[in-house]
């Protein structure tokens, strides 16, 4: 579904990402691990298609295609989400109503008519009780004055309303307590099937025991360090960062 | 002849059509004594120093319309707010409509200036009111007093509020090749009375037009007055309006006003608060396009304590267009306990258009809160992002940025009907395609 060769971006003259190279098929759940400052979040963005991390060498593709040139949006109606880390707000803009102007345009730019009012609302009931959201929440403006949990929660149900192909979950755990994390971990797991992936971006182990990786990445100056199966996460929580950092020198 | 010379000999023609008896008469003729010494602004006075009216007083306009006009309502339906039943009061190049109007003498009184100022019943009141809290001194407000004769005529007396809205519409049909306007109006509303209004001028033609309102507004003790300016008129349409409240004690009075069309358009709003514990609120949405300008001046006196003023105005300039934005706040110096607020937020969607705002602030209390701030700025990158990122296309998520930056001004608007006209029109302003309804 995704593949990524030899990716190198920059911003501002920084290069941050220094030669990923990333194969995820569907059905599957990766995470992207690494220390503060490897290139995660930037990684991210670049799938999402950030226009303001320039791309200066290798490829990103997406069931074959080329994702370059290709706007954020358009990346958005192939099926790409990308959960941020810090949602931004939107006074003014109601949470429903801006899901539905997403997915009337995702649907417009697939050939489709817009979905009709009461499939709509039948859809928001059905995911906000899969996230234990409160209907009243959906009525207020984007994320304005939302909790940073609220904010995650929000975002892994937008998440469940446009079903995308591919989903990046940047960070997602931070700012959640214990109970707040199971839900949205629950979400996901129950969005999660043979036909679309997922990429776990965290700094801990934490959110792995909930959304179960089948491989682990480990990011470190812009480069994939170390791949490996779940247990690779143990073995970081454990010993930390550093004895990747010095094998990595070696 | 220039448009200040036509306008004092013209004064001689008006007064054939007037009662030059009755003692509002003294006031004209003061008035326009006034207007001959000051003269229009010019861009030396700081008042006026971004809005120029030189061009306007190059046109020939025709200082009263020859004839009367005739308009069918279904051609001019959706001017009205049509979606709800209101009190209409409409005038056609200055002529009053009895046939698009609906007045009221029932327990309140909502009809003509030109009644008011001249039957007997309504002298006292207007002894009492006429041209008493419009200046005397400046020069546009003076030159309307001069020529005052037609407008709208509300009263309301003590406990009272009319069954609806009143709606106060000024038709320009274009059969003059450029016409002068000066409505005239006056709202009293008594202690413990209501009443919601909506104004807006309407040219049906691409003749210029000029416009040049004063509004007397007074707020009796604890008063409650909504009052809503649509300007989205067309593109050859300018407007001058000048609104002056007076408010008791306990009094509340809200001005709204939505600029989204004309040519050019001064707003002079000003609030004296003679009283205690009241609160006054300006609030206003300023979109503009194209070569329009839209210049909003409005001045707070807070004259005694206790009291509270709040000021909200978003502006989004495009292409050429330029804004003003002056806030005035004068705190007295018994005025002690003021809270008076002051916000200007404002977008530039164009490297050619242009905003100059300005608070400025006379605070002789020490015992007062007063804030302002303004800013001006661009979209915020991060929020286009995550928007596009959802699949909201770049071009529809600016709009709806913008429409959302504009559209939390509109909370305060208490007829649901308006706020949805005014969230449409604001939404086709911008060129969004709402994928939702309002």
């Amino acid at each position: 579904m995704l593949k990524i060769t030899d990716l190198h971006a920059q911003v501002e003259d920084k290069e941050i990402l220094r030669g990923i190279n990333l194969n995820v098929k569907a059905g599957e759940v990766h995470a992207i691990m690494g220390p503060n400052g490897s290139g995660k979040s930037t990684l991210a963005a670049v799938i999402a298609g950030k226009e303001e991390f320039e791309v200066t060498k290798g490829s990103v593709e997406l069931n074959g295609e080329d994702l370059e040139d290709i706007s954020p949006e358009e990346r958005a109606h192939k099926g790409v989400f990308l959960s941020f880390q810090y949602p931004v707000e939107i006074p003014g803009v109601s949470v429903t109503n801006f899901m539905k102007t997403a997915i009337n345009e995702s649907r417009k730019a697939n050939g489709l008519e817009d979905m009709p009012a009461n499939q709509m609302l039948k859809l928001i009931r059905e995911k906000s009780e899969l996230l234990d959201i409160d209907r009243k929440f959906l009525s207020r403006s984007l994320n304005e004055g939302f909790s940073g949990g609220e904010k995650k929660r929000n975002e892994i149900f937008q998440m469940a309303m446009l079903e995308p192909k591919l989903a990046i979950l940047d960070e997602t755990d931070s700012g959640l307590d214990i109970d707040a994390l199971r839900i949205v971990a629950n979400g996901v797991n129950k969005l999660k099937s043979k036909d679309n992936a997922v990429i776990v971006i965290t700094h801990y182990q934490r959110l792995l025991e909930y959304i179960v990786p089948d491989f682990v990445h480990v990011l470190h100056n812009g480069r994939i360090v170390k791949s490996g199966g779940k247990e690779l996460a143990m073995e970081l929580e454990e010993k930390g960062y550093d004895w990747i950092k010095n094998e990595a020198v070696v | 002849m220039d448009l200040k010379d036509k306008l004092i000999s013209s004064f001689m023609a008006f007064e054939d059509n007037v009662d030059v008896e009755h003692p509002v008469h003294d006031v004209r003729m003061e008035a326009i004594k006034n207007f001959e010494a000051k003269g229009f602004p010019s861009k030396k006075e700081e008042a006026w120093k971004y809005t120029s009216l030189n061009s306007l007083q190059k046109v020939d306009f025709s200082i009263f319309p020859k004839q009367e006009n005739a308009l069918e309502y279904k051609d001019v339906k959706r001017y009205f707010l049509h979606e709800i039943d209101t009190y209409k009061i409409v005038f056609i190049d200055g002529i009053y409509s009895s046939y698009l109007s609906e007045t009221t003498h029932d327990g309140v009184d909502i009809c003509l200036m030109s009644s008011a100022l001249t039957k007997p019943m309504y002298k006292q009141i207007i002894d009492v009111y006429f041209n008493k809290v419009a200046s005397k001194d400046e020069s546009l407000t003076t030159l309307n007093t001069a020529f005052s004769r037609e407008g709208a005529y509300i009263y309301i007396p003590k406990n009272k509020m009319p069954k609806k809205p009143v709606e106060i519409l000024n038709f320009a049909t274009g059969n003059e090749a450029s016409l002068l306007l000066q409505p005239r109006n006056l709202v009293i509303v008594e202690e413990n009375a209501e009443v919601q209004i909506i104004e807006r001028h309407q040219s049906l033609t691409s003749n210029e037009i000029l416009t040049n309102s004063v509004t007397e507004i007074f707020a009796a003790e604890s008063a409650i007055v909504d009052y809503y300016k649509i300007q989205n008129d067309a593109g050859t349409a300018s407007l001058i309006d000048n609104t002056y409240i007076n408010q008791k004690t306990k009094s509340h009075v809200k001005v709204h006003t939505f600029s989204f069309g004309g040519k050019l358009t001064r707003n002079n709003l000003n609030f004296y608060q003679n009283g205690e514990y009241m609160d006054s609120t300006m609030k206003g949405v300023t979109i503009l396009g194209e070569k329009q300008h839209v210049d909003h001046h409005t001045l707070v006196h807070h004259i005694e304590p206790n009291c509270e003023s709040h000021q909200d105005y978003k502006g989004i300039y495009g292409e050429n267009s330029t804004g003003v934005f002056n806030g005035k706040i004068i705190v007295d110096k018994i005025a002690q306990k003021t809270n008076a607020f002051q916000q200007n937020n404002n977008i530039l969607v164009s490297d050619k258009a242009t905003i100059n705002t300005k608070p400025q602030l006379e605070i002789f209390a020490d015992d007062v809160k007063c804030s302002h701030g303004c800013t001006i700025g661009q979209l915020d990158e991060d929020a286009l992002f995550y928007m596009q990122s959802r699949g909201i296309p770049k071009k529809e998520a600016r709009a709806l940025l913008m429409y959302a930056f504009a559209n939390n001004v509109l909370e305060s608007v208490r007829i649901p009907e308006l706020k949805t006209r005014i969230n449409k029109l604001i939404a086709k302003k911008l060129g969004v395609n709402l994928g939702f309804d309002l």
